[in-house]
C-alpha cells in the first residue's frame, strides 16, 4: 500500500471514528479528539463568513468546547435530555493540503436526527485539519458548513 | 368551529389565567396577523443595516417579506416584497446596494423608494398611470435611537406613544454606548421554533424560569445571573401598560455596586471601553451606568433587548415562529463589542447555551397545550404582591409573573377592537 492511500486509510478511520462517537452521545470521548487550540465552527448566513465580525451558531475555542462538554453532563441541557438519537453517514473523504503536521480533510456528512420535537435531517461540508497524534490524529479545527445555514434552523444541540 | 369565533376573548383570557387555545388556535392566529402585526408599531431593522445610499436588507414582519432601503436621498422605506405586475418576489438577496429592483418575471424595475420606473415594450400600456403601479408599502415608518418600525396602519398612535415607558429604555441602552450609539452589524442568528409566537413573548420577561431552565448553565459557567431571579433578588418585573414589559435589574445592580458587573466583567478588563466612557460622561456618572447595566426589556410585540443583544420575533404560522438574534454592537469600542459577540454566539442561536433550552420548553409548551385538561394556563404568580411604581407603572418581584399578565391585558384591547 502506498504512503497516500495508508494516510487517508487512517484518517478515513479517525473520521468514522469522530461520527460514531457523535451518534452514540459519547462526549468525554469526542472531546478527547481536540488538540488544546482546537476551534469548532458552524458559521451562519454563508460558509465564508469573517468569525471574528459576524455571528455564527459556534465559533468555540477549546475552553468553550469545554463548557458545552460539561453542560451535558449536568443532566439539565434539557434540549439533551432526553439526548437526540442520532445516524449519520460521513462520505467524500479527501485529503487536500498537508503542512508539517497538519493534514486538511474535507468530507460530507448527512446526520439523520430524532428527538422530542421529530425528525430532522442535517447536511453538512466539513473541513478539518488534524494533527497528528501519535499513530492517529487530533482535530485542531473542524467547520462545519451546514447546507442550508442561511435559513432559519431549528435547535442543534446534538454533536455535529 | 373555531374557538376565535365562538367564545369572547374575555372568556379565554382572565386577569390571572388564559386558556390554552390562545396559543393553538388556528382562526385566532389569523385574527392577530390582522389586529397586532398588520396593525400596531412593528420592529423591522436598526438603521446601522444599510447605513449607506441605496442599501438594502431583507426584512419581515410576520410572515411578511419586508424590503428596508435607504433612497439615494438617505431616506428609509420598507416596500413590499412583491412585484406590481403579476406578483413574482423582487428582491432575491439578503441584503445588498442597488438603486434599484428589477422583477425577473417581465423586467418591470422599482426604485428603492417603491416607484415603477417602467416597464419593456411601454407601447403595450398606453394611458397607464405609472404612479398606481408602484410597490406595497409598510404604511407608516418612524425610528427611534436607530430601531426602525413599522405600521401597516395608516392612522394610529405615534411610533413614541407606541414605545412609551419603552422609551427611556432605549435612551439608556444608547447611554451605555460612548458614543451614544448601538449597531447591529454583526449579521442574525435564525432559530426556527414550532411554537406559537406569544410563548416566547411571554418568557422574555418571565423571571420564575432561568432558575431552573438555565441551571446547567449557571452551573458550569459559575454564573451569577441565576441568583438576579431568586426568590432573594430585588430586580423587579414591570408592566408598561402597552404590551412592552421588563425585568428590571437595576435594584440588583445597584446593590452590588459593581460596574461592569451586569456584563459579568469589570472594569479592568476593558480599559479602552472604561477610558471612553469615563470621558464621554465623567467619572461619576460612567460608574452609574456601567453599574446599571443595559435594559432587559421585551417592547411589544416582537423586539426583545436583552442586555447584550437583540432578539426579534417572527410568527410564521400559529405553531412556528423565528428568533432572529444578534449581538448589539457599541459604537467604536472593539473591545467590548468582541465579547459582546462573543457572549451572545455562546449563549443564542440553535446551537446556544441557553437560547437551545429555552426553545426546548417553547416547543414542549406547545404540545403540552394541546392536552385537554386542565384547559387553563395558570399566571397568578405574585398577583398579590403587585404595587405601583413611582411612575404609575405595575411592578412586581422578579420572578412574579406581572409581565405575563400585561401582556395579554394589551393583548384584549388589541384584538377586540372592532371585533
Amino acid at each position: 500500500m502506498s504512503a497516500e492511500s495508508d494516510l487517508l486509510h487512517q484518517v478515513t478511520q479517525f473520521i468514522y471514528r469522530e461520527a460514531r462517537l457523535q451518534d452514540e452521545n459519547e462526549y468525554d470521548a469526542w472531546e478527547a479528539l481536540w488538540t488544546d487550540d482546537g476551534v469548532y465552527w458552524i458559521p451562519a448566513n454563508g460558509d465564508d463568513i469573517d468569525p471574528e465580525r459576524e455571528m455564527s451558531i459556534i465559533y468555540d475555542n477549546r475552553s468553550r468546547i469545554a463548557l458545552r462538554i460539561k453542560q451535558f453532563h449536568t443532566g439539565k441541557r434539557h434540549t439533551q435530555a432526553p439526548q437526540s438519537r442520532l445516524g449519520r453517514v460521513v462520505s467524500n473523504i479527501e485529503i487536500v493540503g498537508q503542512d508539517g503536521d497538519d493534514i486538511r480533510v474535507l468530507s460530507n456528512a448527512l446526520v439523520f436526527e430524532s428527538n422530542l420535537r421529530g425528525e430532522t435531517v442535517w447536511a453538512a461540508r466539513n473541513e478539518y485539519t488534524l494533527r497528528r497524534d501519535g499513530d492517529s490524529f487530533r482535530m485542531a479545527r473542524k467547520k462545519v458548513k451546514l447546507v442550508n445555514n442561511d435559513k432559519a434552523l431549528h435547535t442543534l444541540s446534538f454533536l455535529i | 368551529m373555531s374557538l376565535a369565533n365562538a367564545v369572547k376573548l374575555e372568556e379565554l383570557i382572565r386577569p390571572d389565567r388564559v386558556h390554552g387555545s390562545v396559543y393553538t388556535d388556528q382562526a385566532l392566529f389569523e385574527e392577530e396577523l390582522q389586529k397586532i402585526w398588520y396593525t400596531t408599531w412593528v420592529y423591522v431593522g436598526h438603521l446601522s443595516e444599510v447605513p449607506n445610499p441605496n442599501d438594502y436588507v431583507l426584512k419581515s414582519i410576520g410572515p411578511q417579506s419586508v424590503i428596508m432601503t435607504r433612497d439615494s436621498q438617505g431616506q428609509i422605506h420598507l416596500l413590499l416584497n412583491r412585484c406590481a405586475h403579476r406578483g413574482n418576489q423582487i428582491c432575491l438577496h439578503s441584503k445588498g446596494n442597488s438603486p434599484a429592483f428589477t422583477c425577473p418575471y417581465h423586467a418591470w424595475t422599482f426604485t428603492n423608494n417603491g416607484k415603477l420606473r417602467g416597464f419593456p415594450f411601454a407601447g403595450g400600456y398606453e394611458g397607464v398611470d405609472r404612479s398606481e403601479l408602484g410597490l406595497g408599502r409598510v404604511t407608516r415608518v418612524d425610528s427611534y435611537k436607530g430601531f426602525v418600525f413599522g405600521s401597516f396602519a395608516a392612522e394610529g398612535p405615534t411610533l413614541l406613544e407606541h414605545l412609551g415607558g419603552a422609551k427611556d429604555a432605549l435612551d439608556r441602552l444608547v447611554d451605555t454606548s460612548p458614543e451614544g450609539e448601538v449597531e447591529v452589524t454583526a449579521g442574525f442568528l435564525q432559530h426556527r421554533a414550532k411554537t406559537n409566537w406569544k410563548f416566547i413573548l411571554e418568557n422574555e420577561c418571565d423571571g420564575y424560569h432561568p432558575k431552573f431552565v438555565h441551571a446547567s448553565v449557571f452551573q458550569v459557567a459559575k454564573s451569577g445571573i441565576g441568583d438576579l431571579y431568586s426568590n432573594a433578588s430585588t430586580a423587579v418585573t414591570r408592566d408598561f401598560g402597552n404590551g412592552t414589559t421588563e425585568v428590571d435589574l437595576r435594584p440588583e445592580f445597584r446593590r452590588l455596586g459593581k460596574p461592569m458587573g451586569w456584563f459579568g466583567t469589570s472594569t479592568e478588563r476593558l480599559p479602552e471601553y472604561v477610558a471612553k466612557m469615563k470621558a464621554r460622561y465623567g467619572d461619576d456618572k460612567a460608574n452609574q451606568i456601567m453599574i446599571d447595566g443595559t435594559p432587559h426589556i421585551m417592547i411589544f410585540p416582537n423586539l426583545f433587548i436583552a442586555e447584550i443583544q437583540i432578539f426579534v420575533i417572527q410568527p410564521i404560522a400559529v405553531d412556528e415562529t423565528i428568533q432572529h438574534a444578534t449581538a448589539l454592537q457599541f459604537k467604536g469600542v472593539p473591545d467590548l463589542n468582541r465579547r459582546l459577540r462573543q457572549q451572545t454566539m455562546g449563549s443564542v442561536g440553535p446551537a446556544g447555551l441557553l437560547l437551545a433550552d429555552d426553545t426546548e420548553m417553547y416547543e414542549r409548551t406547545q404540545r403540552g397545550v394541546a392536552a385537554r385538561q386542565p384547559e387553563w394556563i395558570y399566571l397568578g404568580r405574585g398577583i398579590h404582591r403587585e404595587r405601583k411604581d413611582e411612575d404609575g407603572y405595575t411592578i412586581g418581584d422578579a420572578t412574579d409573573e406581572v409581565p405575563s399578565r400585561g401582556i395579554w391585558r394589551h393583548y384584549r384591547k388589541l384584538m377586540e377592537a372592532s371585533r
